[in-house]
């Protein structure tokens, strides 16, 4: 924070310098400036690149030294985690199993729906409507996630107690559930955005062909934004993994591996969370919640990367 | 099925014949065409040329009823194929378009194989099998003049073709639909000379079996490929007039209105 703010400052001096520079002419008075805007725009993306690396070198330093203790083959496989038993077990398996599970119910119920609400949204609504409910959807981005957290416990977990008949409504299923309403905005948002994009000659061509609407989306509009959709996925689902209050509450936080999607579980965000108040400055149990975090970290950076990826291939696809 | 009635009820000496009589168009308060009365001829090249904005492409449209894609869209008095209305709520727009195929200005195949480019139609429309397609497609680009230089990149994006080319593949894939009539918004517009003379003589001979509708800027291309012109130009309040139509060659060397000769001669336009 600091940093970016002192490197603000160093670069406004500069600016003041250049613009006080007199009787040197409008041109160079005008190239100062323009070169001291430039740097300014460098630092603050350089900035974005520290803030990453940083984090990076903080998780491998704080984290790596837990695998000098637990081999990482033992630390990812293994299925029993007692961080303060002496001497302590690391296995993130649990964890590691119900992200996974809970990361698959919040994907498949948010993948149909949302791209179904985008295609309504981009291809049927009118724009009236468009430019009414899409704000509504996006602004579902802004709910804290402890409120999302206290709607799963208050609504939905009774529900899902009753519907499956289980022992809590404390489950995988209501987290994936509630995380599927918190991927919805960004999924819709930007497969929306991806649909709009398919060219206007495209649907032309096929309703004079005799295309139905229906056809036409399905056939012309959903392949044509397809790597559009794809990246949406990807950043929904980044969003369904790396979320940790709402899953703190409604996962019910059990520490067995979990072989069904009702089962309570702890995924690995939740599983920091709670441990890290416990844990001593340094000590083994911190590092593997660092360790933990690594993982985590690597795992959403893939995602976010193919979704980048896949998005700058969709820009190119229309480009020629 | 209604347009079924419509072919029927024809003989097939005049089967594909399109008539407006005083037909409006409005796009919400705007009159973009005023009392069009008009009949185009079964298997002849019908050009409608006029300057910008004088409401061509809307006149075309009236036929495979795409301005109902926009909203505010209104016709008001005649449209007919072969003596059947096709403006009414009960029309079933799937089967008219399929009998009224449409080739856009700019080429637009879509991002897909030059294959499933050209049964795009026939998949939307009905159950085939392979062998079938396959003989629909090459059926298409034969009919299209594209047969030889693409029946080895079928399987190619329909973008590594050139422009002339992803137009005649727009026309194929029109053609394998099985139209009666085919409407060309300005086709070559897009178009260097040479694959304009391509799209031009295609024209010519898809006239001996289909009812063709051009819009054209291009006077000469009117002249050259079209038996029969009619002419639009607006009015002062902007809404496109029918001036005068007749058959091409009368047209453009004895027209009878003034103002058609100062535009086939290029005074305004």
């Amino acid at each position: 924070m600091s940093a970016g703010s002192d490197s603000c400052r160093a670069v406004m001096g500069t600016v003041t310098m250049a613009v006080s520079i007199p009787e040197r002419g409008m041109k160079r008075r005008f190239r100062l400036r323009e070169k001291s805007i430039e740097s300014f725009i460098f630092l603050n993306g350089m900035l974005a690149i520290v803030v990453l690396l940083g984090v990076l070198v903080l998780l491998l330093r704080e984290g790596l030294p837990v695998f000098w203790h637990t081999p990482p083959w033992e630390f990812l496989t293994g299925t029993r985690w007692y961080p303060v038993s002496d001497p302590p077990t690391f296995g993130i398996l649990p964890f590691f199993v119900s992200t996974l599970w809970i990361t698959l119910v919040a994907t498949a119920i948010a993948v149909p729906v949302g791209v179904g609400c985008a295609a309504y949204l981009a291809e049927v609504a009118s724009s009236k409507l468009r430019e009414t409910v899409k704000p509504i959807v996006e602004l579902l981005a802004g709910i804290p996630s402890v409120v999302m957290g206290f709607i799963g416990l208050m609504l939905l977990s009774p529900l899902v107690q009753s519907a499956f008949n289980l022992d809590t409504g404390l489950s995988g299923l209501t987290a994936g559930i509630m995380l599927s309403m918190m991927s919805l905005p960004i999924i819709v948002s930007v497969s929306e955005d991806a649909l709009r994009a398919v060219p206007e000659e495209f649907r032309q061509a096929s309703y004079a062909l005799g295309a139905t609407r229906w056809q036409t989306i399905r056939h012309v509009c959903l392949p044509g934004a397809l790597s559009g959709i794809t990246a949406a996925v990807m950043l929904g689902v980044g969003r369904a993994v790396g979320e940790t209050m709402t899953v703190l509450m409604v996962a019910g936080g059990a520490l067995a591996v979990p072989w069904a999607p009702t089962e309570p579980m702890m995924p690995m965000t939740a599983a920091i969370a709670s441990g890290i108040g416990n844990a001593v400055r340094g000590g083994f149990q911190y590092q593997a919640l660092f360790a933990i975090g690594l993982i985590l970290f690597v795992m959403t950076l893939a995602v976010n990367l193919i979704a980048d990826r896949v998005l700058e291939r969709q820009k190119r696809k229309f480009a020629g | 099925m209604t347009v079924d009635g419509i072919s029927d009820t024809g003989t097939t000496q005049d089967r594909g014949t399109l008539r407006t009589e005083k037909t409006n168009l409005y796009y919400g308060t705007f009159q973009a065409l005023k009392d069009i009365t008009l009949e185009i001829p079964p298997r002849a090249v019908t050009a409608i040329i006029g300057p910008s904005g004088c409401g061509k492409s809307s006149f075309l449209r009236l036929f495979n009823r795409m301005n109902d894609l926009i909203t505010g869209a209104r016709v008001e008095g005649v449209v007919e194929i072969d003596g059947l209305s096709i403006c009414g709520p009960e029309i079933d727009v799937v089967e008219l378009r399929k009998k009224v195929g449409m080739v856009f200005q700019r080429p637009n195949p879509f991002p897909m194989s030059v294959f499933e480019n050209v049964v795009f139609g026939p998949r939307r429309h009905g159950r085939f099998s392979r062998a079938e397609l396959d003989d629909i497609a090459e059926r298409s680009l034969r009919q299209a003049a594209l047969w030889d230089e693409v029946k080895d990149k079928l399987g190619q994006s329909a973008f590594a073709l050139s422009g002339g080319q992803q137009q005649r593949l727009c026309i194929a894939r029109v053609l394998a639909v099985g139209p009666e009539i085919i409407l060309m918004d300005e086709p070559c517009s897009a178009l260097d000379p040479m694959a304009t003379l391509k799209i031009e003589d295609l024209m010519r001979s898809l006239a001996k079996d289909y009812t063709i509708v051009i819009v054209t800027h291009n006077m000469q291309q009117a002249a050259r490929v079209s038996d029969i012109t009619a002419f639009l130009m607006m009015e002062a309040d902007r809404s496109g007039i029918l001036v005068e139509h007749g058959v091409t060659s009368q047209i453009f060397t004895n027209p009878e209105d003034k103002r058609t000769e100062d535009y086939i001669t290029g005074r305004f336009g």
